[in-house]
């Protein structure tokens, strides 16, 4: 036990002495919380959008202050002619252009019933999409206004509630995306890499020599990951409750136990890694395209699961950030308690129990 | 009659058909210092490795410090030493974290720990380097840390596998006058090295062609046997029929 500490002491003077990795810890999810947090938003605000108004009255003049006011939209440029909606698309300086027909104000008064045309510029469709239900919302919101004016016959009220997340904050999605990206990468990548590095400099070769037992050496190379990982669980956790406003939904204790027990997992993986290959490079390599990829895509996080083809679905069942994130969010997002999370945490338990036992297995107690 | 701490009778290692190490015998005795010659390839670091207990024979036998290569490897580990050719210390811990660090992971105690290092960078004159990190130390002092981190626990045997690879004439001068020092306190070294005056100072050298001993003796009584003037011209007299090449 002693010589164990002393080991795992070595071990975190390694990690503090280099700086490169420690930017890489502490760094990397700071930076990343901030960017999707601030810069990389899912969320439109603000877009550019132009207006074409061939009707010019007290209707649309009032529907255009309201587009312009809302917190989405600024009209940035009054159209002449249908010839320059092309030409202002092309330029790519709006993203939508209202157009108004003649006499709106009189058509909607009289017979009940005008066009708005609404153009979005498709070529992003996400974002187009976004824009284009925004500007719908608008100007229902506003005919909604009109109608409570007179009276309609018949009329079916739509009620929309967006649970567990009212504002559709981005956040509620990118910040248990970010903590399994993160620990993906520091768990499986830094570790496999600190153990492949020892033998490459053939300083494992005298570990191995020692009386310490190898399985030991290996262990206690983790151990100082293991801490800097939930390290970083905390500090995301911290930056996003008190930065981001996005409060802890469920208990915090059983989010804290779920995110070792993913520790665990990408650390088991980095120590399988190290136990197959012998350059630093090459476990790098595995890491990032092996396990930061499909973590990526996989996981839910950046494109969701149910439209994927039925063979990627599959897929995605053995990639281990699928079921982490889906307990993060559970827990996080729509604070459920362990009841609804347990199937995900057998599935991890098992995985970290089979990447753990194929590394020791695999492990050369004897150098060759 | 002194203690013999490394037997071997028809020790063998095969890898697939390959046979790495062919039915080695020898002896060393207590307090010697015992040359393990061999051109590339010949088999030195299986051999070396067996002995440490990082490999399983394939047949033969062995000890090592009187304990079976076999089935008391964990024993073995103990009661040695070990030095590789690739340099072995952990660049970015300070001479003092080192020292301390390889001295903790042979159980030795912390307050033993503490005076021994303290004595050994006095004995080696680094008291003013003692905080700083060891990959800004030249490579001579590297290897002599490295040396003596090696014996630190006092062991019976101490392997070092081509010390003194890239160090110049004067440091491999003063490199062996630590390793005399060692010997004479009675640990036993048994040492690999390319440079043929180094083999000259080994109490007697075993040279190793194509995975079996060719030769075994005294310096001075090889040369007598072979009718070479030094221990390269009897090097090359035996290595000259391998048939294995480099690698």
């Amino acid at each position: 036990m002693k010589i164990f500490l002393s080991f795992v002491r070595k071990e975190f003077r390694h990690v503090i002495r280099d700086k490169r990795s420690l930017i890489i810890l502490v760094g990397l999810p700071v930076a990343m919380m901030l960017l999707f947090g601030f810069a990389l938003s899912s969320e439109v605000k603000n877009s550019n959008i132009a207006i074409l108004d061939n009707s010019r009255d007290e209707t649309t003049h009032t529907l255009i202050d309201r587009l312009d006011q809302s917190q989405y939209f600024s009209v940035k440029e009054i159209l002449h002619s249908e010839k320059e909606i092309e030409a202002i698309f092309k330029k790519g300086e709006v993203r939508l252009v209202v157009i108004f027909p003649a006499n709106f104000q009189e058509n909607l008064l009289h017979i009940q019933k005008a066009q708005v045309r609404l153009v979005g510029d498709a070529s992003d469709p996400n974002t187009s999409n976004i824009i284009i239900n925004y500007a719908s919302g608008v100007i229902r919101s506003y005919q909604d206004e009109l109608f409570g004016l007179q009276k309609m016959p018949y009329q079916i009220e739509l009620d929309t509630r967006m649970l567990y997340n009212p504002q559709l904050k981005s956040s509620y999605n990118f910040v248990p995306g970010v903590m399994t990206l993160i620990l993906m990468l520091l768990g499986a990548m830094m570790t496999s890499v600190a153990i492949v590095k020892e033998k490459e400099m053939g300083t494992m070769e005298i570990l191995l020599v020692s009386p310490m037992k190898p399985l030991m050496v290996v262990f206690s190379k983790a151990v100082p990951y293991l801490a800097l990982c939930f390290f970083d669980v905390i500090l995301i956790l911290i930056m996003a409750v008190y930065i981001l406003d996005m409060p802890i939904a469920g208990s915090l204790p059983l989010l804290l136990a779920e995110s070792l027990l993913f520790i665990l997992t990408t650390l088991s993986l980095g120590l399988l890694v190290s136990a197959i290959v012998d350059t630093q490079q090459v476990a790098m390599f595995i890491s990032l395209v092996g396990f930061l990829m499909p973590a990526l895509i996989f996981s839910g996080f950046m494109f969701p699961i149910e439209n994927m083809p039925i063979p990627m679905q599959v897929i995605s069942n053995i990639v281990p950030t699928k079921w982490y994130y889906s307990i993060v969010r559970a827990i996080m997002v729509k604070g459920l308690g362990f009841a609804f999370v347990y199937k995900q945490t057998l599935i991890l338990l098992g995985m970290t129990l089979l990447f753990l036992g194929l590394a020791v297995k695999k492990f050369k107690v004897r150098l060759e | 009659m002194t203690e013999t701490v490394i037997h071997t009778d028809k020790l063998t290692r095969k890898f697939g058909d390959f046979v790495a190490v062919d039915a080695i015998s020898f002896d060393v005795k207590a307090g010697e210092i015992f040359g393990f010659l061999g051109a590339n390839g010949a088999g030195k670091t299986t051999a070396m490795r067996i002995l440490c207990g990082l490999l399983s024979p394939t047949s033969g036998e062995a000890t090592v410090a009187g304990y079976d290569v076999y089935k008391q490897n964990e024993e073995i580990k103990k009661h040695i030493g070990y030095m590789s050719q690739k340099f072995s210390l952990y660049e970015n811990l300070t001479v003092k974290e080192n020292i301390r660090f390889f001295g903790g992971i042979y159980g030795i105690p912390r307050k033993e720990l503490l005076e021994k290092s303290n004595e050994l960078i006095e004995r080696l004159g680094l008291t003013s380097e003692a905080d700083k990190l060891v990959g800004s130390l030249p490579l001579g002092w590297k290897q002599k840390i490295s040396f003596s981190t090696a014996i630190l626990h006092e062991p019976k045997i101490v392997f070092l596998d081509e010390p003194t690879g890239g160090v110049d004439p004067i440091t491999r001068r003063q490199f062996w006058d630590m390793i005399y020092e060692a010997a004479d306190r009675g640990i036993t070294i048994f040492v690999t090295t390319h440079y043929m005056d180094e083999a000259e100072y080994c109490d007697r050298v075993s040279i190793m062609v194509d995975g079996a001993i060719a030769a075994l003796d005294k310096p001075s009584e090889m040369k007598k046997t072979f009718g070479a003037e030094d221990m390269n011209g009897v090097f090359l007299q035996l290595a000259r029929n391998a048939k294995r090449g480099e690698g």
